[in-house]
């Protein structure tokens, strides 16, 4: 086995430390620390995401115990699509904070690396107590980073977003000491072998355990009706926080993913499909409440938010249906889905801060500066946001459609999708035209509109860095479409892969050895 | 001793689901803290209740218990005590901030801005 599985977690810890203990004074070498770091991120990603493609899963054993007892990582297709996806993500939103966002509180980079060894952990992780200690790292450096900046409504979202995390941290104690106290097992592929074989008295309570599971998942993912917490902590947070926190609802989803067919999926027996009856009708409404919260959003920050909330909701649909097909088309949308919501918190900051005391409030002001090239990218987002061709997410909310075709709640996902689609077009072109169409006059038009507002001076050098990754991020959606037979097609082997448990257990309690 | 472990479950759960559910920070704080306290014994009961048994298999031992959940607990124990101390930094820096504990909303500012 090779070691290089381990270090998208090693990475950013031992980088963590370093720039707490070295550069907590010294921003220059904070910034060349976690740039540098994110970088080697995405090339270890890519050559795990490789190895992956080629070799199938991988097994390795930390501290190079056996499996069952030991605690191992787990590296497939799925895990490899999710670390690449985050690496990506997390290397050009951190390229878009040293724009000035990271400077607005101390240990923004330390904690963005913790951040990153969270959600690799999770993604790599074979193991359920391991999961959780993984999460718990991944909430609490967000707890950090969403109050980065301060501020009074930040710190009373950032209070009601642990609170709630820490209850769902509770609750997932409870469905791991139930599963542990029913299976006697932590280690997933373990637990999967072991599910089909539990007596019929203790069944009933390994399926409390697991659908108390589904729903600490859900709480991450924001599906109805514990999805409270996210509008509010994603609008209020930075924006260079929130993009990146545009993995962190996919963290719950591929959990979601992981273990409702590893360990109740077709091989296992009276508990098989357990998630399916709650999944779907939580997917469905959580599609309907985002999309409606679109149609009502104030300011472009929370109708970002409320995307974030309805395109979980069309995911964990595809997801629902726990089909080969429905899950490859859904993991084509959860990629176009993240990059969509990262580029619209990005540019919904770029316009506060162009915008003055207005911020991105959906409310007529004076127009700003590089408002044409501004209003663009929106655009763009919001033709992807929105699933309308010719983006990516037109070809995913397609796939997923045609995936659904064969299922008996088939009119209930087409009438959804199709009308909370509208729902979302109605609600992006309204804020559009109010932002960028309706300004109110300016006293002194004519001139350039670079300098109607001191404070908003767009112009300057230095604001090209953020276009540019809100533009990098939109062309990897162009790039997405372009690609979409080579991309899907790789899905749909990942979606089968993850659909055949066997390879998965296989390849972890198979291998019972050592680290070779 | 079933019945002991299974009553204490009860209540300080019961007592951390009625704090949580207050609307000011400190009666939150304590019914969270209360809910992990739970959840460690919880978690130590999982792996069954045994008396004057070593967590290892040893020849002079006539049973064992089980010492993953130990072990798990210790984890879990940690983890709520930082936790603890960082949303009580947190509910201190926000009433600072805002001048008043109320987890929910924030009352006053509405009021204000109209919202």
């Amino acid at each position: 086995m090779n070691h290089w599985i381990a270090m998208p977690i090693l990475l950013p810890v031992l980088v963590a430390a370093l720039l707490v203990l070295v550069a907590r004074r010294d921003l220059v070498i904070a910034r060349v620390l976690s740039v540098a770091s994110c970088v080697a991120l995405v090339g270890l990603a890519l050559a795990l995401f490789v190895s992956a493609t080629e070799d199938g899963t991988h097994m390795y054993a930390l501290g190079d115990w056996p499996a069952p007892f030991g605690i191992v990582l787990v590296l497939d297709r799925l895990a490899a699509l999710m670390l690449l996806l985050t690496s990506v993500l997390a290397l050009l939103v951190l390229v878009y904070a040293l724009d000035g966002s990271d400077r607005e509180g101390p240990h923004f980079h330390a904690l963005w690396q913790f951040q990153l060894m969270g959600i690799n952990g999770a993604f790599l992780t074979g193991d359920f107590f391991n999961l959780f200690v993984f999460f718990e790292v991944l909430l609490i450096a967000s707890y950090g980073l969403l109050v980065h900046g301060g501020g009074r409504e930040r710190l009373k979202a950032g209070v009601q977003y642990v609170v709630v995390n820490l209850l769902g941290s509770t609750l997932f104690l409870l469905a791991v000491g139930l599963i542990y106290g029913v299976t006697g097992t932590l280690n997933m592929a373990d637990l999967a072998a072991r599910v089909p074989e539990v007596a019929a008295d203790d069944r009933a309570l390994l399926h409390t355990g697991a659908l108390l599971l589904l729903l600490v998942f859900a709480l991450k993912a924001a599906l109805v009706p514990v999805h409270f917490w996210l509008p509010g902590a994603y609008a209020k947070a930075p924006a260079v926080v929130a993009a990146l926190f545009a993995i962190m609802t996919k963290v719950g989803a591929y959990a979601i993913i992981r273990l409702y067919t590893l360990a109740f999926g077709a091989d296992a027996g009276a508990s098989a499909w357990i998630a399916a009856p709650w999944l779907l009708p939580a997917a469905m409404l959580t599609l309907l409440v985002g999309m409606t919260g679109v149609l009502g959003a104030r300011a472009l920050g929370q109708l970002a938010a409320f995307s974030v909330l309805g395109s979980m909701g069309t995911l964990l649909m595809a997801v629902g249906l726990f089909t080969e097909q429905a899950l490859g088309a859904g993991l084509y949308y959860l990629v176009h889905s993240t990059l969509v919501a990262a580029a619209l918190f990005l540019i919904a900051e770029q316009l506060g801060r162009r915008r003055g005391r207005s911020g991105d409030r959906l409310e007529a002001a004076p127009p700003v500066a590089q408002g044409s090239l501004l209003g663009g990218l929106y655009f763009a987002a919001a033709i992807g946001a929105c699933g309308m061709p010719p983006l990516s997410g037109f070809i995913g909310k397609l796939l997923i459609l045609d995936s659904a075709r064969e299922s008996v709640s088939a009119v209930w996902i087409w009438g959804l999708i199709l009308g909370t689609s509208l729902l979302a077009i109605i609600g992006f072109a309204r804020a559009g035209s109010l932002l960028f169409w309706k300004s109110t006059a300016p006293a002194y038009a004519g001139g350039a509109t670079a300098k109607l507002d001191p404070r908003a001076s767009g112009t300057e050098p230095a604001a090209l860095l953020p276009l540019a990754v809100i533009g990098v991020l939109l062309a990897g959606l162009v790039m997405l479409t372009v690609f979409a037979g080579p991309v899907s097609e790789w899905l749909d082997v990942t979606a089968a892969q993850v659909h055949d448990p066997g390879l998965y257990v296989d390849a972890v309690l198979g291998a019972s050895g050592a680290n070779e | 001793m079933e019945l002991l472990v299974a009553t204490a479950v009860g209540v300080l759960t019961s007592a951390g689901v009625y704090l949580l559910l207050r609307a000011r920070t400190f009666p939150v704080v304590l019914g969270l803290t209360l809910l992990s306290y739970a959840t460690n014994v919880y978690l130590f009961a999982m792996g069954r209740l045994v008396v004057n048994a070593p967590p290892i298999i040893d020849a002079r031992a006539v049973s064992h218990t089980d010492p993953l959940p130990q072990a798990l607990v210790l984890t879990a124990i940690v983890i709520s005590f930082g936790m603890t101390a960082v949303i009580v930094v947190m509910a201190l820096r926000s009433w600072f901030a805002s001048g008043d504990d109320h987890v929910d909303a924030l009352p006053r500012a509405d009021a204000k801005e109209g919202r």
